[in-house]
């Protein structure tokens, strides 16, 4: 095993303008730190907005121009500048975006699997190349000439998913491959990620379903407002969550149905007002006087990283 | 052919009837309520005898009910009738056919190069958007759009004309004589600026259009994807985001059909241009009201022409709705 892409302290920005002329940062991702192997798939947990597709767009370098970035990302330890990203993005690193929309409707499917083609003399093997994939996941080649509203949601999941392993990628960015899938594609998917994975590639599975993450991944980070509050060993998502130290971690957990339904009070603040202090603290039944108004550090617990004064122990 | 296409062009029929037939009978009243007088637009002036009036007015069935008037008129019309010119004496078809030509080509030309330099311009703008060719671009449109089409064709006319002595100012053929004897090279030396004009002015609304509709393309979420795929800069415009900004300023292009007619009036006027805008206003000077209605009617086809091939750039190219098709019948 061995570090694939680390990135440290990122945090993204943008400027808005607010009630009128004011203007202000709107912080979507503060201080995020998590790394990569190979043959490991690192799933990314967030509710809707806290920041997920912008993660994934930073790594490839594909953020809108209004927004402001800092921190470090480095892949196989070598600082990832424009430049590298511009290398590595569709070559080694590839992208499985969030819907069908990703599809240009005006282009037939195989046009847009096999992307840009410099030379011409590389055409006919990359699309022979794009049919074996496309057999692989029984894609026949009537699709090749389909156009992406023709696609069931099904099949539409399966192409993107094709056009990732065009460049056989050491990295694989996935946001939210499953929604709006039924349960059999949902089991499809799933095992197709395990595969490639155990063929060696380094994934980040981003998603807000904590199920698909437990089924597939072996690290899950959570996120919460922006922040990652924790990021621990997936097979702790398991019996009544006692290895699970962070309070907010640990109720997501217990809210599942197969384990304890027990739903939490209070909703999570917006990201308008991010709280002073432990962005959690206004919803944590573990809260001291510091969590009011000191951010804790990411640290290391028994294994597990967490940003949390007071986190949980085994026994609680 | 298809189901699709079948009722398609019925319904274009239908409207085209109904179009065509609310066209006429509303011209026709208009101009009845108008001051004009048939005898008096013939006479010029001239003294006659009541006698002689009496036996013109019957001629011209001046003091029918207006009903009468209006069934005459539309079943000469079905007829293919549409009467004789008063100012030309000779059938108004021979005319519109005639300084149709004329106007057909000059707007065709503008038609289609306002068409491609304005895509042109929208391309180039959008993908520099906020840089400065994109700036000078917006300039342009919003100066050309809010100038009057004739104003650009006097500022031109004082430009090439005037200042440069390239074309003759006044190269009108006078009014009431065919210009069939101008030779070719007279006829396109007359057509260039005009043509001219109507390109600068028509460039404006397209290549906005195109860069609005560009710079949308560019922040969806399929462009977003083939980015993060590798792709960039021309290519990347070329591969994705082209034909997708194509259809719709096309679409566009053909719905200007009706603003291009309107251009092509007032610049003819302005560049005396023997076309069938000034045609119509000298007939509204002169009273000739026949002329004047096969004109209304003419570019009522005209502009139908138009909005049906917009319609069919839309209906039919887009593989969305096209392919649609194809799937209901299995
Ligand atoms: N260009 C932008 N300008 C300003 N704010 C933006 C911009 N793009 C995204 N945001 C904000 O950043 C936040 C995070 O967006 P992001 O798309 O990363 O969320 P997400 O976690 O992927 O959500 P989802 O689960 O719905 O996909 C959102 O609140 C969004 O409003
Ligand atoms: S830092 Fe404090 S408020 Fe935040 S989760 Fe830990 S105990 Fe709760
Ligand atoms: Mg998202």
């Amino acid at each position: 095993m061995s570090k694939l892409l680390e990135i440290e302290k990122l945090s993204i920005s943008f400027s808005q303008y607010f009630k009128g002329l004011e203007q202000r940062e709107l912080k979507v991702l503060s201080d995020l730190t998590m790394d990569v192997d190979d043959h490991e798939i690192l799933a990314v947990l967030g509710s809707s907005g806290s920041g997920k597709s912008l993660l994934a767009h930073a790594i490839l370098g594909i953020l809108p121009s209004n927004a402001k970035v800092s921190g470090s990302i480095r892949y196989k330890g070598k600082e990832m500048d424009d430049e590298l990203k511009e290398e590595l993005r569709g070559n080694k690193i590839s992208f499985i975006p969030q819907s069908v929309n990703n599809l240009n409707p005006l282009m037939k499917v195989k046009e847009q699997a096999i992307g840009y083609i410099k030379d011409e003399k590389d055409k006919e093997k990359i699309i022979k190349k794009q049919r074996e994939i496309f057999n692989q996941y029984n894609l026949s080649e009537e699709v090749d000439e389909m156009y992406p509203f023709q696609l069931s949601g099904g099949m539409a999941r399966k192409v993107l998913i094709s056009t990732a392993l065009l460049n056989d990628p050491e990295i694989i960015i996935a946001d939210e491959p499953t929604p709006g899938l039924d349960e059999e594609a949902v089991k499809e998917t799933i095992n197709n990620l395990v595969e490639l994975k155990e063929k060696g590639i380094g994934m980040i599975l981003i998603t807000h379903d904590i199920n698909t993450a437990i089924e597939t991944s072996d690290r899950i980070a959570i996120l919460y407002l922006g922040y990652v509050i924790e990021i621990t060993d997936t097979k702790n998502f398991s019996g009544e969550g006692e290895k699970l130290l962070h309070p907010y971690t640990r109720s997501l957990y217990r809210a599942l149905p197969e384990t304890y339904f027990e739903l939490t009070e209070g909703h999570q603040p917006s990201y308008q007002n991010i709280p002073k202090g432990c962005p959690y603290h206004e919803n944590c039944s573990r809260q001291i006087r510091e969590c009011h108004y000191e951010l804790p550090e990411l640290r290391e617990v028994n294994g597990t990283i967490i940003r949390c004064f007071n986190p949980l122990g085994e026994g609680d | 052919m298809n189901n699709r296409t079948k009722k398609f062009i019925r319904n274009k029929a239908i409207h085209f009837i109904l179009l065509m037939l609310a066209v006429a009978i509303f011209s026709f009243i208009l101009l009845e309520l108008s001051p004009i007088d048939p005898v008096n637009a013939y006479l010029k002036q001239a003294v006659i005898s009541p006698e002689q009036r009496l036996i013109l007015e019957q001629y011209w069935g001046v003091n029918q009910p207006l009903t009468t008037k209006i069934w005459g008129w539309l079943s000469n019309l079905l007829q293919g009738n549409l009467g004789n010119s008063l100012i030309y004496r000779v059938p108004v078809i021979d005319v519109i056919y005639e300084r149709f030509m004329a106007s057909f080509v000059l707007m065709a030309l503008s038609w289609v190069i306002s068409g491609i330099i304005g895509f042109g311009l929208g391309i180039v703008a959008g993908k520099n958007k906020g840089g400065w060719i994109d700036k000078l671009v917006k300039l342009y449109c919003y100066v050309l759009q809010s100038a009057p089409s004739f104003w650009i064709g006097l500022v031109i006319l004082i430009i090439f004309s005037v200042e440069l002595g390239w074309f003759p100012i006044g190269m009108s053929v006078a009014i009431g004589t065919l210009s069939s004897d101008a030779t070719i090279w007279q006829w396109l030396a007359r057509l260039v600026l005009p043509t001219l004009t109507l390109s600068l002015v028509g460039v404006a609304p397209i290549a906005m259009y195109t860069r609005n509709e560009l710079v949308n393309v560019l922040s969806s979420d399929y462009i977003l994807f083939a980015r993060a795929r590798g792709e960039s800069g021309w290519p990347l415009i070329e591969r994705q985001a082209l034909r997708n900004t194509l259809l719709p300023a096309l679409t566009l292009q053909f719905q200007n059909f009706a603003e291009l007619f309107g251009g092509a009036v007032l610049v003819e006027q302005v560049f005396s241009y023997p076309g069938i805008g000034q045609t119509a206003v000298a007939a509204g000077l002169q009273s000739d009201v026949t002329l004047l209605l096969g004109i209304v009617l003419i570019s009522a086809v005209f502009v139908f022409v138009g909005n049906t091939l917009a319609d069919v750039m839309y209906y039919f190219v887009d593989p969305r709705i096209r392919e649609n098709e194809s799937f209901d019948k299995n």
